[in-house]
């Protein structure tokens, strides 16, 4: 049990107190946790969204399965994400971070922020902080905060009370929350149709920003409409009509009316309601409870995204921002899971413009998106069948020589290389002796990144021959507008799609698994840029 | 100035083993086999090598590391062993040992040994392998795909098309399978045709399972002397090494904005040290026969404007026009080449010379050219964007 009493005095306003308590076994009775009604001194400033490239259409998962349960063919409508066989909730996240932080970061430490929460139930670590990982691949390391939350399917909105309680305590200026989740489903079962994809990023600070926070409310309660034991691969899942009639519809609409009485707001006044249910018109039956119109209730993006876990409120909290929210609206977001978090927001006038920093946010993502039907390319980068990959993927390098890894941190992980103080030649990697074969200073190089420097490709081949998750293996040299070259992986390309001159940019991605020691190295890999990627679509939902 | 390598050393006697999927052999074997021809050649006893120079690539799959195996597997008499490694261009390197160890008159004789076993492995192709710190960046990469590259990027700088890139590839090709075929010591020995190239299954873009060269096992072996020494123990037509070079990369063309991507950037350097060094002008005109590191088809095309015999932008046309096909100008691969010959790593510069070697001693059986005076060999190790080639050129004294 954990209570922080203080008073806080911050530049233009005053608070009276936080009262913050984890847990409460009386909690149904006497609801009370975060007390930051009236309190109006943080806000979400910026966002960043994340959807991978690849959708699955629901129908080839209908179709392959039909033939042990026809009725499941009911449930083949629309499209879900899913990661490449590169992609995990950490560098989703990454992506969303990015897309959040917007470009070129690098040398402007004032601007960066103090603390980073990330959230997520399907962290590939469960030792080695998944946050740290983050923070280093955005250049974030060394003197801020980070935590890795988790456990529970409100771990993203939980992360982002956590950032508001954190910021509007005065402990940090602003924070980074980050949401990302790749929940593993079994073939054929609810949560492979239900389930997408995707992260989200949310930057809180010290103002109003584009949403103001104006109160919150937490309820903790041990209701399991799901568990994954330690060391289970899959979650195991209790009726549907219990948990609707018992769990959301009993727990969810008190939290939502004492957040609101907190924020001293109207269930009526409620514009939009940002609350994820994978049960069919559960969420408008606590709306409905709480008192809050049904045409406030957000589209959970089943059709054309599915479920992104812990992540998917703030999903759907972006797409709303992303050019529906209007100055002055009331926006409420809800997570349900071992209880209910709820957090009002009310959008200022900055908020008509709100478009991730990035550029793309949920919307062009989701626009950029590739359908498919190969569900057996699903399993495969899900693990969910047991491929025969060959003797070349029998590789005996995979062991992780944990020394280099932190040696070379920000090479590897932040995309760190080197500028020549002498010549000024940008190069990769960083070395003590200069590659421009005109210069040769030595230890002239200061750290300069290259994740956000536009390439494009110089050189490039599809390999049917090496192993791959995903082949053929595009590699090739890219080089860099602004100098700087390597050797590089491409990922989410199409075969035929690369030529000499292609654009590109720089994604974090998984480079390789020791599945024999569990670890994952990560990388960077070029990406084509698209038209659709670049045009920020703003007309899809 | 250096005074350089020419007609400072002789090459005494030369063997190589059959290349191929030896499955029958061990490393060791193969060693014993091209150093039995190469000894007899020689017309020496093992008793009278000063010292051997010996290159294979793979230690892990193979021999292990250092200089014993050699030593143990010919009982050489208690004299220094070397073991070197340099890519795909171990081979020329082994050579090179050698033959500076005899130009120094440090040594009366020498021995170059190159063997590499492949097929241990369990499937086609080569083994991966990485350092610690490149396990966690560097590309995912084959062979094929790196040489692969080569091919974008020429297209790209001489506005070529993919299709007569592809028919100057297939036509190296054919080209190479018809001289491998005359060739009873190469691993694959029967001629295709040009539809059959065109039409293989992809191994990397561009490159089609017969624009890519076999995974042999198999050694050669080379002992060097003086031209004195040659003479005195009753050589006549004696073959004398004329320029021997070697350039690596310095990281340049794969980290500095300055290479298209389209040509070595080592072996112009390296082929424009031979040629002085040999004291060669007009290489297209003076080179008589030529072995190119043909790994891919498309290393080869490009290679032949490295070395200067083709145009920059011109190897296409001479390619197509028959200018290194067997009766063409300047016959390339005449024994087969990596392509058909094979290329056991460690050994393939050795069995470049091997048959230069051959040639121009007229003993090159149904392959003879006529009256061929210079031979060259290129060698390289390594990909595209980082690499080490060798260049060495030999002739009549």
């Amino acid at each position: 049990m954990l209570q922080i009493k203080a008073r806080y005095d911050l530049p233009g306003r005053s608070m009276e107190a936080v009262d913050c308590r984890s847990s409460d076994a009386s909690l149904m009775l006497a609801p009370h946790s975060y007390r930051l009604s009236g309190i109006s001194m943080a806000g979400i400033s910026a966002f960043g969204g994340y959807v991978p490239r690849l959708r699955l259409a629901r129908q080839a998962i209908a179709a392959a399965h039909a033939w042990s349960d026809p009725a499941i063919k009911g449930r083949g409508k629309g499209e879900r994400s899913f990661c490449n066989w590169d992609e995990d909730a950490v560098t989703m996240g990454v992506e969303a971070a990015r897309d959040c932080l917007g470009e070129g970061q690098e040398g402007q430490p004032a601007a960066l922020p103090e603390a980073i929460y990330f959230a997520s139930t399907s962290f590939p670590f469960a030792e080695r902080q998944n946050a740290g990982i983050l923070a280093t691949a955005l250049g974030l390391e060394g003197d801020r905060l980070s935590m890795d939350v988790t456990g529970s399917q409100r771990a993203g909105t939980t992360a982002l009370m956590q950032a508001l309680a954190a910021v509007s305590g005065g402990m940090v200026a602003d924070a980074l929350v980050v949401a990302a989740d790749k929940r593993r489903a079994k073939a054929s079962s609810a949560g492979e149709f239900a389930y997408g994809d995707g992260a989200a990023a949310v930057r809180v600070s010290a103002d109003d920003g584009l949403l103001a926070f104006r109160g919150g409310h937490t309820v903790t309660v041990d209701f399991i409409d799901h568990f994954r034991a330690e060391g289970q691969t899959f979650e195991y899942t209790w009726e549907e009509r219990w948990i609707r009639d018992e769990g959301l519809a009993k727990i969810v609409p008190p939290a939502i009316a004492r957040a609101l009485e907190k924020a001293g707001v109207e269930a009526s006044d409620v514009a939009h309601f940002c609350m994820p249910s994978t049960i069919g018109r559960a969420v408008a039956g606590i709306a409905k409870a709480a008192g809050i119109a049904d045409g406030a209730v957000r589209d959970n993006l089943h059709a054309v995204l599915g479920e992104c876990g812990c992540a998917h409120a703030l999903v759907m909290l972006l797409h709303a921002l992303e050019g529906e929210v209007k100055p002055g609206e009331i926006v409420v977001v809800a997570a349900f899971g071992q209880g209910c978090d709820v957090l009002v927001f009310e959008a200022t006038a900055a908020c008509s413009e709100a478009r991730a920093a990035g550029g793309l946010g949920i919307r062009g993502a989701l626009a950029a998106g590739r359908s498919t039907e190969n569900y057996q390319q699903y399993l495969a980068f899900n693990d969910l069948i047991v491929l025969d990959k060959g003797m070349r993927a029998e590789r005996d390098d995979y062991k992780t020589a944990l020394t280099v890894t932190y040696r070379k941190r920000d090479m590897l992980l932040g995309l760190v290389g080197g500028r020549c103080t002498r010549c000024g030649t940008l190069q990769f990697p960083r070395t003590d002796v200069c590659v421009n074969p005109q210069c040769r200073a030595h230890h002239s190089q200061e750290p300069y990144a290259f994740r956000d420097e536009p390439a494009q490709v110089l050189t490039w081949s599809a390999d049917y021959l090496t192993y791959i998750p995903n082949p053929p293996s595009h590699y090739g040299m890219i080089a860099f507008d602004n100098g700087g070259r390597f050797m590089t992986d491409f990922t989410d390309v199409d075969v035929g799609e690369l030529e000499v001159g292609t654009r590109v940019r720089m994604m974090f991605r998984i480079k390789s698994v020791d599945s024999l020691r569990g670890f994952v190295r990560y990388f960077w890999k070029a990406v084509p840029v698209r038209a659709a990627a670049a045009a920020n679509a703003v007309a899809t939902g | 100035m250096a005074r350089g390598i020419k007609d400072k050393v002789a090459i005494l006697g030369m063997g190589c083993s059959e290349f191929g999927e030896r499955w029958e052999s061990g490393a060791e074997e193969l060693m014993v086999e091209a150093f039995e021809e190469a000894i007899a050649d020689a017309g020496v006893d093992a008793s009278q090598i000063d010292a051997a120079w010996f290159s294979t690539h793979y230690e892990e799959i193979n021999v292990g590391k250092g200089g014993l195996p050699l030593s143990v597997t010919l009982r050489l008499p208690n004299i220094a062993v070397t073991r070197v490694e340099n890519f795909c261009a171990s081979g020329s390197e082994a050579f090179r040992g050698a033959v500076y160890a005899v130009a120094s008159g440090a040594c009366d004789i020498a021995l170059a040994l190159g063997v590499e076993k492949l097929k241990d492995t369990g499937y086609g192709g080569l083994p991966g392998s990485a350092s610690p710190l490149q396990a966690q960046w560097a590309a995912t990469g084959s062979a094929p795909g790196n040489f692969a590259q080569l091919a974008s990027a020429y297209r790209a700088k001489h506005g070529v098309s993919r299709d007569d890139l592809k028919r100057a590839m297939a036509h190296i090709s054919v080209k190479s399978h018809a001289n491998g075929a005359k060739n009873d010591k190469a691993h694959l020995r029967k001629p295709i045709t040009e539809e059959q190239a065109l039409n293989a299954p992809m191994i990397a873009e561009p490159l089609g399972l017969f624009d890519c060269c076999g995974v042999s096992d198999g050694a050669a072996a080379c002992i060097v002397t003086t031209p004195e020494i040659a003479r005195s123990l009753g050589k006549s037509n004696v073959v004398t090494v004329k320029a021997l070079q070697l350039s690596l990369s310095n990281g340049s063309e794969s980290g500095h904005n300055s290479w298209d991507g389209s040509y070595f950037h080592t072996t112009r350097i390296a082929a424009r040290k031979a040629y002085e060094e040999a004291g060669i002008r007009k290489p297209r005109e003076e080179v008589s026969m030529f072995e190119c590191h043909d790994c891919f088809s498309v290393t080869e095309l490009v290679t032949m404007e490295d070395l200067q015999l083709s145009p920059e932008g011109g190897a296409i046309k001479d390619v197509l026009d028959g200018f290194y096909d067997a009766d063409g100008q300047i016959p390339c691969q005449i024994d087969g080449g990596l392509k058909c010959f094979g290329h056991p790593i460690g050994a393939s510069g050795i069995r470049m010379l091997y048959e230069m070697y051959l040639q121009l001693q007229g003993r090159a059986g149904p392959r003879q050219l006529d009256n061929p005076t210079i031979g060259m060999t290129h060698n390289l190790g390594g990909a595209p964007m980082s690499n080490v080639a060798a260049v060495c050129i030999i002739g009549a004294l």
